[in-house]
C-alpha cells in the first residue's frame, strides 16, 4: 500500500488534507490502520458542531475482534461527517485514503508533529 | 521465547495473512477479510491450519481404562474409528480443557487438546496413568493439522482421495491416502459446517495444502484463518477454552453436563473429579446459579468478552464470554453467563457497551444450525 504524498499524518494513523481554501480538512484513518483493524463493522464519529482536539479520542472504530479509539489529528470544529461509512462502514478497509474518509473539520491548530507520507511510511515499516 | 512456526508458516507468508500470536504460535488471524473468509466458510468451503492443536497419543492394553480414568467421558465405550467431544476436570470439578478423543484402534487413542492447554493436558495424562497398562505420549510435532470446512467440503476432498466419504459418519475417522499422501481422515470440526480435519506429517503439510487449494478452488475454496474460526465457532454455540470454559467452572455450569458420563463401568466407575461433578450436577438440576445463553442485539455495538450483563435498573446480572458481529445474521452475537432468572429465551436485558447500556434479547444457543 502506499500512502498518497499529499497528506498528512499522525503517529495514531489518521490522515488529514491540507486546508481547503474555507480552512477546511478532511480526516480518515489510513490504509495501514484499517488493515490492522481488520473488518470494520461500526464507526462512531463526532457529531458536526462538536470541537475535536489534536490527538485527544473522537470517536471509536469497531471491528470484527476489537474496538479501537479514534483520535484527531488536529484541533478544529467538526464541519460535516461522512453518513456513508456510518450506513457502510466497510467503506474503511476499502477506500481508506478516500471515500471512506470519516470527518471534515474547519481547522484552528495543527500539532507540529504531523509526519510526511515518506516519514509516516518509516514510522509503519518500522 | 519466539513463537512456534507451523510447517505452513512459508505459505502463510506467501499468502500475505496476517499472523498473530496464539498460544505461542504464530497463526495466521486472516488472508484478507475474514468476513468474506466466514462466509466462504458457510457457503463454500474453507482452508484452515490448526496445526497449533496438540496431539497426544494414548495406547496400550489399558487405554480405554486410563481415559476412563483421566476424562470426564466413557471413552473405552467409543468405537474403534470413532471421535468423542469430551474434557478433562481436576478432582474439584473444574475443567482443565476440553477436548477430541479419536479411537484410532482397539488399543490406541489420539487426544486433541487446545493448543494453550497441551502441556497441562498431557502432564495429566502422565499423572493420572500411573497403575494402568498404557503409555501416554506427546505427539504434538508428529502431526500438522489441516481442516477443510463448508458445504463443498465433501466435493472437493472426494477429488483428492479414493476413501470412503459417504460412510465416514460425522465424529468419525478413517486412515486414508489424500493427494498421495498418508493422513487421518476425519469428519469433525468447529465451524458448525460440514468438513474434514486431516491429521498428517508436517512434512506433507505444504503438499496437502497446495493439492486441496487446486481442487478446491473451482469450488470456492479459500484460506481462513483464526478470526472466522472464531466467529464461524460462536454462531455455532461452540465453547472456546478461556471464554465459555475455565477451572473455576465443572462442565455443568457450562450447559455440557451430558459429556460427564457417570455411567461407567471401568475403574469401579471411579473417575477424576467424580465426587465434585455429581455435586454439580445436583446443583445443577435443583438451583443452577448462572447458565450460559446466547445474546442478540438489534444494534450496532458489540458486546464483547468481560463486559457486564446488566438488567433494566442497571444492576449486574452475568457477563459476557464471547462476542463478536455476526457475519452470517448481520447483528452483533455474543455468549454470557447470566443469573437463572434473566435465561429464559426471549428475555430482554443488556449489556454494558463502554459505559452504555445497549439492549439485547436472550436466545437458545446455539445462533446458527446448518440445514442436514
Amino acid at each position: 500500500m502506499s500512502n498518497p504524498q499529499n497528506l498528512q499524518y499522525s503517529k495514531e494513523h489518521e490522515w488529514l488534507t491540507a486546508a481547503d481554501a474555507d480552512g477546511v480538512s478532511t480526516v480518515g484513518i489510513t490504509e495501514h490502520a484499517a488493515g490492522a483493524l481488520g473488518d470494520i463493522v461500526y464507526v462512531d464519529l463526532p457529531s458536526v458542531g462538536d470541537t475535536v482536539t489534536a490527538g485527544e479520542t473522537c470517536g471509536e472504530l469497531e471491528s470484527t475482534k476489537s474496538v479501537s479509539d479514534l483520535y484527531s489529528p488536529a484541533t478544529g470544529e467538526v464541519v460535516e461527517v461522512n453518513q456513508d461509512v456510518v450506513d457502510e462502514p466497510a467503506l474503511v478497509n476499502s477506500a481508506a485514503f478516500e471515500g471512506g474518509w470519516l470527518f471534515k473539520l474547519k481547522v484552528t491548530d495543527t500539532p507540529g508533529d504531523l509526519l510526511s507520507a515518506d516519514e509516516y511510511t518509516a514510522f509503519t515499516a518500522g | 521465547m519466539s513463537p512456534r512456526l507451523t510447517a505452513l508458516d512459508a505459505l502463510h507468508r506467501a499468502l500475505g495473512a496476517t499472523m498473530t500470536d496464539f498460544a505461542g504460535w504464530d497463526m495466521p488471524l486472516r488472508y484478507g477479510s475474514e468476513r468474506e473468509e466466514h462466509l466462504a466458510v458457510r457457503t463454500k468451503a474453507g482452508l484452515f491450519d490448526l496445526s497449533h492443536m496438540g496431539e497426544i497419543t494414548v495406547s496400550g492394553p489399558q487405554a480405554g481404562e486410563l481415559l476412563d480414568h483421566a476424562l470426564v467421558g466413557f471413552i473405552s465405550a467409543l468405537g474403534v474409528l470413532r471421535a468423542r467431544y469430551t474434557m478433562i476436570c481436576r478432582e474439584d470439578g473444574g475443567i482443565l480443557d476440553d477436548l477430541i478423543v479419536y479411537r484410532t484402534a482397539e488399543d490406541e487413542y489420539m487426544v486433541v487438546a487446545n493448543a494453550s492447554n497441551a502441556q497441562v493436558v498431557l502432564d495429566a495424562l502422565v499423572e493420572r496413568a500411573a497403575g494402568f497398562d498404557a503409555v501416554v505420549r506427546d505427539d504434538r510435532d508428529a502431526y500438522a493439522l489441516i481442516a477443510v470446512q463448508g458445504p463443498e467440503a465433501n466435493a472437493i476432498l472426494s477429488s483428492v482421495t479414493d476413501a470412503d466419504l459417504p460412510g465416514l459418519k460425522y465424529y468419525a475417522l478413517l486412515p486414508a491416502t489424500v493427494a498421495d499422501k498418508q493422513v487421518w481422515l476425519a469428519r469433525t470440526g468447529y465451524t458448525g459446517e460440514d468438513g474434514f480435519e486431516i491429521f498428517c506429517a508436517p512434512a506433507d503439510a505444504e503438499h496437502l495444502w497446495q493439492a486441496l487449494t487446486e481442487v478446491g478452488a473451482p469450488h470456492g475454496l479459500v484460506p481462513a484463518g483464526l478470526s472466522c474460526r472464531d466467529t464461524l465457532r460462536l454462531e455455532a454455540g461452540m465453547p472456546l477454552y478461556g471464554h465459555e470454559l475455565d477451572t473455576s467452572l465443572t462442565p455443568f455450569d457450562a450447559g455440557l453436563g451430558r459429556v460427564v458420563r457417570f455411567d461407567k463401568t471401568t475403574n469401579g466407575g471411579e473417575f477424576v473429579g467424580r465426587k465434585a461433578l455429581e455435586a454439580a450436577a445436583a446443583q445443577a438440576e435443583a438451583n443452577p446459579p448462572r447458565k450460559l445463553v446466547g445474546l442478540v442485539s438489534d444494534g450496532k455495538r458489540v458486546p464483547r468478552a468481560e463486559y457486564a450483563v446488566v438488567d433494566a435498573d442497571g444492576a449486574v446480572i452475568g457477563r459476557i464470554t464471547s462476542g463478536a458481529p455476526s457475519p452470517t445474521l448481520g447483528k452483533p452475537i455474543a455468549i454470557a453467563y447470566v443469573d437463572a432468572a434473566h435465561a429464559a429465551p426471549g428475555t430482554a436485558v443488556a449489556v454494558d457497551v463502554r459505559g452504555k447500556h445497549e439492549p439485547v434479547e436472550v436466545v437458545a444457543l446455539p445462533f446458527y444450525k446448518r440445514a442436514r
